[in-house]
């Protein structure tokens, strides 16, 4: 199909997203990402029944925790599509980082604060 | 096992707000069964509090470790070569093991990370209920296995209060009766008369009230 | 026997009548006077509050000394969640010293509804065993601790039962052990659903314990159908039937009041008639100014010169 997304996505492969765990998705933030978004699998379609319904909490609970920790709880987002949606994919792609660009770099990006 | 929670995060930030390194420590028992101060909670804790003080220009060093008891001298002790240069500890674990570590590093710091809250049981995954007060003196026989002392909000001993409504406590709608579930132990036994047994005033010295309590097994002493 | 006229009354087979006076939340001996003036003449006794829904008031013992100035039989009302053992028998020794005569025993409501939610509660003994307590200082003469009193508190003791309260089935058992605990009356909390109180009654009858304590039976007129309301939803262990509310509605607004103190005088009424009712203990919660009407209305006026 040759579509195409936003090269600054960086993609980290899991088997599913039930796998995904609250400290990844902080790690995440703590190494300088801006945005995150965790793609599962359409509710009611995980291969392992409730993976993408599991991630779905973790990520609920991600966000309440960078909101407290005053990284902003709308840097994070959890979104279900199949892997046949490839069209989908890339609009997700393009609809977060027009949202997170919006927000602006990550607060706690190693050094920034200082140098600012 | 007992049961703690952890404080709220702008708590903490206030009290390890004077320190630019510190250890967070952990607890491999009770915190990490009921998800309050076990190698996860400590890894998330830690990278919030360095994203925030990141944030705020204010870098921490948080060193992260999990003891595999914090109310166990041989384990404690094993701490020493991991405090190394840290000003203080940030404790997830329960209010035992944070006094306990502080007894050993008398020159530290060790501040709560979590309240410590009750001796209970995970009713469910995620969720965790009070059982037992330890009172020092189980009366767990007359009431076929429900405890008055801890389920009752009044810790009555002849009975539910005229606050108990459909099974639950005056004080919350999310609380059952004790004593109705004591009741209900009495029926399903088929020993309702047993309820008609006045008991006796208790005797609380073999409680808190006694002052601190210590047990000693002389056979163990070394 | 005690000194207490209520004993009197109600030893004498008299139907007995009491009511309450809910102290002040300041140090005012004026207010309580003032709720004693409304009752004067028409109870047999009148309870008085401690730190009822743990609201802090001025003390049980106090204003009852107070009413007592003015000619009454209080009945002081005690709650376990204040004090522990030795307070509580301290007080009972000061409130005899000071001339009351009764004494109602309680476990006392859960502070979390009160004006202090943060407090520690103490429940060192509950109701039944303060029962027991007051018993063995009045006839043997012996502190908790086993020493002697010198000096023996002679009360007459009461206790409450809400036969409304679940677990059902125990409601008449837990009166029955509150008679064995040494319990010589007992005040009911309101009754608005007068079947239900009958069926406790029927198997409070069973196990003999109207043979055993003096039962009366609490009443409380209804001010507005928001008051209906409120302790239909609000008040744990309260049954007010929705029958009830239905006919407060069906009079004009105007006249509401009125119907809650004839539904009132009709319950004191139906209670008369029911075997092992001794008398009524009348709860006008802050409209004491009625009481001498339900009172005349249910011809229960004038009460009985002992």
């Amino acid at each position: 199909m040759r579509l195409t997304y936003p090269p600054n996505v960086k993609i980290v492969k899991v088997p599913c997203t039930g796998r995904v765990d609250i400290i990844h998705m902080l790690k995440a933030f703590e190494n300088g990402a801006d945005g995150v978004f965790v793609a599962g699998c359409l509710e009611g379609e995980c291969h392992f029944l409730k993976g993408n319904l599991r991630a779905k909490k973790r990520v609920a609970q991600t966000k309440a925790l960078l909101d407290e920790c005053g990284i902003g709880g709308d840097r994070i987002a959890m979104y279900n599509l199949s892997s046949a949606q490839g069209q989908r994919f890339a609009e997700i792609s393009r609809e977060m980082t027009e949202k997170v660009r919006q927000l602006g770099p990550n607060p706690a990006r190693k050094g920034r604060a200082k140098a600012a | 096992m007992i049961v703690a929670n952890r404080k709220p995060f702008e708590e903490i930030v206030e009290l390890v707000k004077a320190y630019k390194s510190i250890l967070l420590l952990g607890c491999n028992e009770c915190v990490t069964v009921c998800a309050a101060g076990g190698a996860k909670e400590v890894a998330v804790l830690a990278s919030e509090l360095r994203m925030h003080r990141e944030k705020e220009g204010q870098p921490i060093e948080v060193k992260e470790h999990v003891l595999e008891r914090n109310c166990d001298p041989e384990y404690v002790v094993s701490l020493a070569p991991i405090i190394g240069d840290a000003e203080a500890i940030l404790s997830m674990a329960c209010g035992c093991g944070i006094q306990f570590v502080g007894e050993h590093y008398r020159q530290m710091r060790v501040l709560p990370a979590v309240n410590t809250t009750f001796d209970g049981v995970a009713e469910e995954q995620g969720v965790w209920a009070e059982r037992c007060l330890g009172c020092g003196n189980c009366i767990l026989d007359k009431t076929l296995g429900v405890c008055p002392v801890t389920r009752c909000a009044k810790s009555l001993f002849n009975g539910p209060c005229g606050g108990s409504h459909g099974g639950k406590c005056e004080v919350s709608d999310e609380t059952p009766c004790g004593w109705q579930l004591i009741v209900d132990r009495y029926k399903e036994m088929n020993m309702l008369d047993k309820y008609m047994e006045i008991q006796p005033l208790k005797n609380w010295s073999t409680s808190r009230d006694g002052g601190p309590r210590k047990r000693v097994r002389e056979d163990l002493k070394l | 026997m005690s000194a207490s006229n209520l004993e009197k009354v109600l030893k004498g087979g008299n139907f007995a009548v009491t009511s309450e006076c809910g102290p002040p939340r300041g140090a005012d001996a004026e207010v309580v006077s003032k709720k004693g003036s409304y009752l004067k003449g028409y109870v047999d006794g009148v309870n008085v509050t401690d730190n009822q829904t743990s609201v802090v008031r001025m003390s049980s013992i106090a204003a009852a000394v107070l009413l007592k100035q003015m000619g009454f039989d209080p009945i002081m009302q005690m709650v376990c969640r204040d004090r522990n053992r030795i307070a509580l028998q301290s007080d009972l020794l000061g409130a005899a010293a000071l001339g009351l005569d009764n004494v109602l025993c309680l476990s006392g409501d859960h502070q979390k509804f009160g004006d202090h939610p943060t407090a520690k509660n103490v429940f060192d003994i509950d109701s039944m065993q303060l029962i027991q307590t007051i018993k063995q200082l009045r006839d043997e003469g012996r502190f908790l601790g086993g020493e002697e009193v010198k000096g023996r508190p002679d009360m007459f003791i009461g206790c409450a039962e809400n036969p409304f309260a679940d677990p059902f089935e125990i409601r008449a058992m837990r009166l029955a052990k509150k008679a064995a605990c040494g319990a010589q009356f007992v005040q009911t909390q309101c009754i608005f659903n007068v079947p239900k109180f009958e069926k406790w009654m029927e198997m409070v009858r069973d196990l003999g314990v109207h043979e055993k304590i003096y039962i009366l039976a609490g009443v409380t007129p209804c001010k507005s159908i928001g008051m209906a309301r409120y302790m239909q939803k609000s008040v744990p262990g309260m049954d007010v039937p929705e029958e009830l509310i239905t006919r407060l509605k069906g009079v004009p607004k105007e006249n509401v009041a009125e119907e809650g103190i004839k539904i009132c005088v009709e319950t004191i009424e139906q209670m008369r008639a029911i075997k092992g009712v001794a008398g009524v203990h009348i709860m006008a919660i802050e409209w004491e100014q009625k009481v001498a009407g339900i009172v005349e209305a249910a011809k229960l006026y004038p009460r009985p010169a002992i």
